[in-house]
């Protein structure tokens, strides 16, 4: 195991990083492990919430921007409503993942990919196309049967047109604007 | 006291895969007095990916519907997707309290939000602005066989200083409004538990058995049904529900139903009219056995057809019903 | 007039943000100042020499010392201006230290602040007046608020030091909390048979009157004299005549009474008497349970009573002891389940707190020592102890520590194995805080000896399956998620104020904190005095302590009433409000205003009504001098052309 080396010039600038991102304050953490706890992700992450919380207190940027977990949270709240120190942790992990966006690490491709097509489906049509998503995800995740399974009973639910809305325009000027600005 | 009027904004959900939830909301509200005025032209309010990437962004994506929604001066903004409500609710809180925020936010947008709408889940305006005791007095219909299991799902009633609605951790909203119904509800401990969300494409395997363990649980309660106010949560029980049985290796049977469609189907309505059709795990023999209130408990069940006359006949549709809302001011009132 | 002006350095407190040597030449430069000077430490006995000898010589006829609060040392000096052959109100205190060197880091502009603070001081000290204080009897009996372990002690301590005791006891039986615990840590010793005793002391001491079932109505007075009106709580149960043979309670056809004593473990009669060992032994019917008192419809226990005592229109009665001091030991609360819904609320009855459990354990409990699980009464044996189950919690207000629930558990994971050798404890803790001495040997023997197992992390959420409990946790130790499946879960709820407390603290005139907790005189050197003379605290009202500390406390605070009652007289303060008679026009808002109901009215010969103060009563608050519309009464020592005067010199500089 390697050791993390502890110095003073680095130590706190994380924890500065995620206030700013977010607002929260993780001082105010004492390691109490109710969000690992209460998480329904914990099976499935790399490291727990708990842990991702310490990282950030030691300044262990790398480490919790690479890991899985911020990409697998699903933001239920779980540990935000549980939490005795008033952290909303849901919202550290979702600081974690704009940092992590725009530093372009994708530790969990398939979900990356499946963020990508909605977001393109959103800026091609204002509001969300269910099965052009599908159909894009599995294109480029390569997993192409994903859902398939789902029979045609599902399928008939499913526009085969997206909606169009006057709107739509309005929105893709949001995501350029967002583009250039960033 | 109801509110003649709500903003009304279905979310791109309600277009697709839950069509139902949209059509039974829109039946039952108009039964309980209210006028559901359309967002117009509205898009898509980001959800989780957009919140992923930037919560300027994100905030931007939702605001752009508040701000629309703040032109149409009407009070409340009401959704039925708990998803699309957080969205609304994080933005609007962020707007409002980081002037910094708001800035980003408004640069993006074509219009500007100014901070001035009140959003609520629609199943939030059924049980504080109607409440239990107007829905009661609408119900028509007894649903003998239904032993129901509520699921709020995780952010219906969280985080608690955001949602400002119902328990957190033992919500009772829609628990009671069925009870206000007669149906029989039970106690069931995984209400808030995580089903996995949007993760059914990208993370199947994790929402495989999220869903397991929360339908697991619907069992072990004695419930014969999964009563919910989310579409992510409908779809990923009911879409996803062979698959977790050829995953897990079980074999669960159980319809999951919006709990629109149960009070509608109380009021009387058809189960066509409430979309119970689109369903993939029916709910068919459930609802086989529902029949007039006030009837005889030995008497039949009422066959399809007949049935209808006779809500008719006795009790009128409720839509026509006069002074909806004086009854639920009445029902607020005392 | 005649002004010496004394800069203290306090070391390097005072001296390394202000140059003391500047000020001192700067101050000696003000009107009626004719000397000054700095010293390193002037509260010294070198320090308060040079002050008397300064007077002496210089001829002063006033002092101004800047230095600290006057609260740490003002008292020092004018007893020091007094022995030169000055009143002791001819003395100022000017805080150059928590107002300036403490806060500032400019020593240019600390100093410049500093010699304005002493102007200020100059200009008041010219206009202070001789003052001289008045002596009066202190009755030498003392109340004792509270029967817990803390307030016996603190009564068998006066009462053994030959003062009278008046205590007072809210509940039907006297012990408080420890009475309800089985054994005590680290020791394992029986609780109730070490408090049983000190209980038999106090019902037998010939200098203790107890009221039982009585609540503090009103307190009226001061230090040396208060006047206390307390509410006996009727029993419906004549008391003198009450033989508690128990015949009542086994007839009371009413079995469903919350058992305030148990803590609702299990159910009680409508009559009871708490527990085989109260003191007093008396039954006490709970009117909201009572068919009679409710319905009008029973009376069984009148007709089974042999000694009639039975009296469902016995009223509360009323007494008023005096009393010279108060010493306040009423105890702590629990929080409800309630405030933690993700532990079911209180809606799962196999969820329990630790004050129950420990009545589980006790073998005067409702099983009689045997554990078993509410629900069903089968014996578990998987139990999970939840430690910090509100404590240490900011999101429901409470950000302390309980104090004690670490070593409780521990001793209840040992008594666990003890009572049912083939169970197993899962204790979930944050910290492990056993300070004491013996306590954390105490902690690990629970660990090594009984095999607790303890996990460190915070429990999120328990909930029923099946007849087990899921008690859903974490390990960070392991950096994972654990659950365990549970007959039995214990919470440790955290310790509150009493309820009550901060009505109590105001018929008191104590202070409280955020939490309802009392608050101390100051927290190291005063912990058992509080800012109101004569009013002493003892035990847990002051903060959640364990049973050394508030015993500890309880014999303090006792010794503070044997010290204060070893005087026969006492001195007022003469800082109070005196009325200008002549000036007041009788509209008598300030009698209203009055905290301390120490002003009346009073009519003259003429005729005319004027406001009075009662001279012993006044604690010298000064509320009623700014509700004066016409500045009749002032506040001697702190009279308004004192106070401007302080003001204009800082206008005008």
């Amino acid at each position: 195991m390697e050791t993390i080396h502890l110095t003073g010039d680095t130590l706190n600038n994380f924890a500065t990083e995620i206030r700013q991102t977010t607002g929260e304050d993780t001082s105010r953490c004492y390691q109490c492990g109710n969000c690992t706890a209460g998480c329904p992700y914990t099976e499935f992450f790399d490291y727990p919430v708990s842990q991702i919380m310490r990282m950030i207190q030691t300044g262990q940027r790398e480490k919790a921007l690479n890991s899985r977990a911020i990409w697998l949270c699903a933001t239920c709240e779980t540990c935000s409503t549980r939490c005795p120190c008033e952290i909303d942790v849901a919202d550290v992990m979702d600081g974690l993942r704009n940092i992590a966006y725009r530093e372009k690490r994708f530790t969990e491709r398939d979900i990356r990919t499946f963020y990508e097509a909605f977001l393109t489906s959103l800026k091609h049509h204002g509001r969300i196309f269910e099965l052009e998503i599908i159909a894009r995800y599995n294109l480029k995740s390569g997993h192409l049967l994903t859902d398939a399974d789902l029979g045609p009973k599902v399928m008939k639910q499913l526009h085969f047109l997206p909606k169009r809305i006057k709107g739509r325009d309005d929105v893709a000027r949001i995501i350029k604007r967002f583009m250039e600005k960033k | 006291m109801i509110e003649k009027e709500y903003a009304y904004y279905a979310g791109c959900s309600l277009e697709g895969t839950a069509s139902s939830y949209d059509r039974s909301i829109r039946v039952i509200l108009k039964a309980l007095g209210a006028t559901l005025r359309e967002t117009e032209d509205w898009s898509c309010c980001g959800s989780t990916p957009a919140h992923a990437m930037d919560h300027v962004l994100a905030g931007a994506l939702a605001a752009r519907n508040l701000a629309i929604v703040e032109r149409m001066e009407t009070a409340t903004l009401t959704t039925p997707c708990p998803s699309c409500l957080s969205a609304f609710k994080k933005a609007h809180a962020k707007v409002t309290q980081d002037k910094a925020f708001s800035d980003e936010v408004n640069q993006l947008l074509d219009l500007p939000y100014k901070g001035g709408v009140k959003a609520k889940s629609t199943l939030q305006v059924i049980y504080e602005d109607v409440g239990p005791d107007a829905v009661t007095s609408k119900v028509t219909t007894v649903l003998p066989d239904l032993k129901a299991a509520c699921y709020y799902g995780c952010i219906l009633s969280r985080p608690p200083k955001l949602a400002a609605f119902d328990d957190p951790e033992n919500p009772v909203s829609m628990d009671r409004l069925l009870a206000a119904c007669g149906v029989d509800v039970r106690d069931f401990v995984f209400k808030t538990e995580c089903c996995g969300a949007a993760f059914g494409v990208p993370k199947k395997e994790m929402v495989l058995r999220l869903t397991h363990k929360v339908l697991t649980m619907v069992q072990d309660c004695g419930a014969n049904c999964v009563v919910v106010a989310c579409p992510l949560c409908q779809q990923n029980l009911d879409l996803r529900q062979a698959q977790v049985n050829r995953a897990m290796g079980s074999s669960f049977s159980i319809p999951i139903l919006y709990f629109s469609q149960v009070l509608g189907l109380a009021f009387g309505f058809q189960p066509e009219e409430l979309g119970l059709d689109k369903h993939i795990v029916s709910a068919d023999a459930l609802i086989r056995s529902r029949r007039p209130k006030g009837a005889e408990d030995a008497a039949p069940p009422v066959k399809e057809k007949a049935r209808k006359s006779t809500a008719q006949g006795t009790a009128g549709k409720p839509g026509d019903a006069p002074g909806a809302e004086g009854t639920a001011s009445a029902a607020k009132e005392a | 007039m005649r002004v010496g002006v004394f800069i203290c350095h306090c070391g390097n407190n005072i001296a390394g943000t202000v140059d003391v040597a500047r000020a001192a030449e700067e101050t000696a430069k003000l009107p009626h100042v004719v000397y000054s000077t700095h010293y390193m430490y002037t509260c010294s006995e070198p320090g308060q020499d040079e002050i008397k000898q300064a007077i002496k010589r210089e001829n002063l006829d006033r002092v101004v010392v800047a230095a600290c609060s006057p609260r740490m040392h003002e008292l020092t000096f004018r007893r020091t201006v007094e022995k030169a052959g000055l009143n002791r109100y001819f003395f100022e205190m000017a805080n150059i230290r928590e107002h300036i060197s403490w806060i500032g880091e400019n020593k240019e502009l600390n100093t410049n602040k500093a010699i304005e603070a002493v102007r200020m001081a100059v200009e008041k000290v010219i206009r202070d007046k001789p003052l001289h204080s008045t002596a009066f009897k202190i009755n030498k009996r003392v109340l004792v608020i509270g029967a817990g372990v803390a307030g016996m002690q603190s009564a068998l301590d006066c009462a053994d030091g030959g003062l009278d005791v008046v205590l007072v006891e809210k509940s039907p039986a006297i012990g408080g909390m420890m009475a309800r615990l089985d054994k005590t840590f680290p020791t394992i010793d029986c609780s109730i048979c070490i408090l049983g005793p000190k209980m038999v002391d106090v019902a037998q001491h010939e200098h203790i009157s107890l009221h039982a079932y009585s609540e503090i109505e009103e307190i009226k007075g001061y230090v040396g004299n208060y006047q206390v009106k307390v509410r006996k709580k009727t029993p419906y149960v004549d008391w003198t005549k009450c033989t508690g043979c128990g015949e009542c309670m086994e007839k009371c056809p009413t079995k469903n009474a919350y058992d305030r004593f148990n803590f609702g473990v299990a159910p009680t009669r409508a009559i009871n008497i708490p527990f085989p060992q109260a003191i007093p032994k008396k039954a006490t019917i709970d009117a909201q349970y009572c068919r009679q008192i409710q319905k009008g419809k029973c009376g069984v226990c009148a007709k089974v009573c042999r000694a009639n005592a039975i009296n469902f229109e016995l009223p509360d009665q009323f007494v008023t002891e005096e009393v010279g001091a108060i010493i306040v030991a009423s105890g702590y609360g629990l929080i409800d389940q309630e405030l933690l819904p993700e532990y079911g609320g209180g809606r799962y009855p196999d969820v329990i707190t630790g004050i129950q459990y420990e009545r589980l354990l006790n073998a005067s409990g409702p099983t009689s020592g045997h554990i078993q699980r509410p629900s069903d009464g089968t014996e578990p044996k998987s139990i999970v102890f939840v430690s910090c189950a509100g404590s240490r919690d900011k999101s429901i207000g409470i950000p302390y520590c309980s104090n004690f629930c670490c070593m409780y558990i521990a001793k209840q994971a040992i008594l666990t194995k003890d009572h049912i050798p083939d169970s197993q404890s899962y204790v979930f803790y944050m910290d492990i805080r056993a300070t004491g001495k013996g306590y954390d040997e105490f902690t690990r023997r629970a660990q090594e000896d009984y095999g607790a197992k303890y996990i460190r992390g915070r429990v999120s959420r328990i909930y029923p399956k099946g007849k087990k409990m899921i008690v859903q946790g974490a390990d960070t130790l392991l950096g994972a998620k654990v659950e365990v499946e549970a007959d039995l879960v214990v919470l440790a709820t955290a310790a509150t104020a009493a309820p009550g407390a901060a009505a109590l603290a105001e018929k008191l005139h104590i202070s409280y904190d955020t939490h309802g907790f009392y608050v101390e005189s100051h927290p190291k050197l005063r912990p058992v005095e509080t800012n109101t003379a004569g009013v002493y605290l003892a035990g847990a009202a002051q903060g959640p302590k364990d049973i050394p500390a508030s015993v500890g406390q309880g014999s303090a605070a006792a010794a503070k009433v044997l010290a204060l009652f070893s005087r026969d007289m006492l001195e007022s303060d003469p800082a109070i409000a005196r009325v200008n008679q002549n000036a007041c026009v009788g509209c008598l808002k300030c009698v209203k205003t009055c905290p301390f109901q120490a002003i009346k009215e009073q009519e003259l010969r003429g005729g005319e009504v004027v406001a009075s103060v009662i001279e012993t009563i006044c604690a010298g608050c000064g509320v009623c001098t700014s509700t004066c519309p016409c500045g009749a009464i002032q506040l001697q020592h702190f009279t308004d052309n004192q106070l401007l005067a302080e003001v204009n010199s800082l206008c005008l500089s």
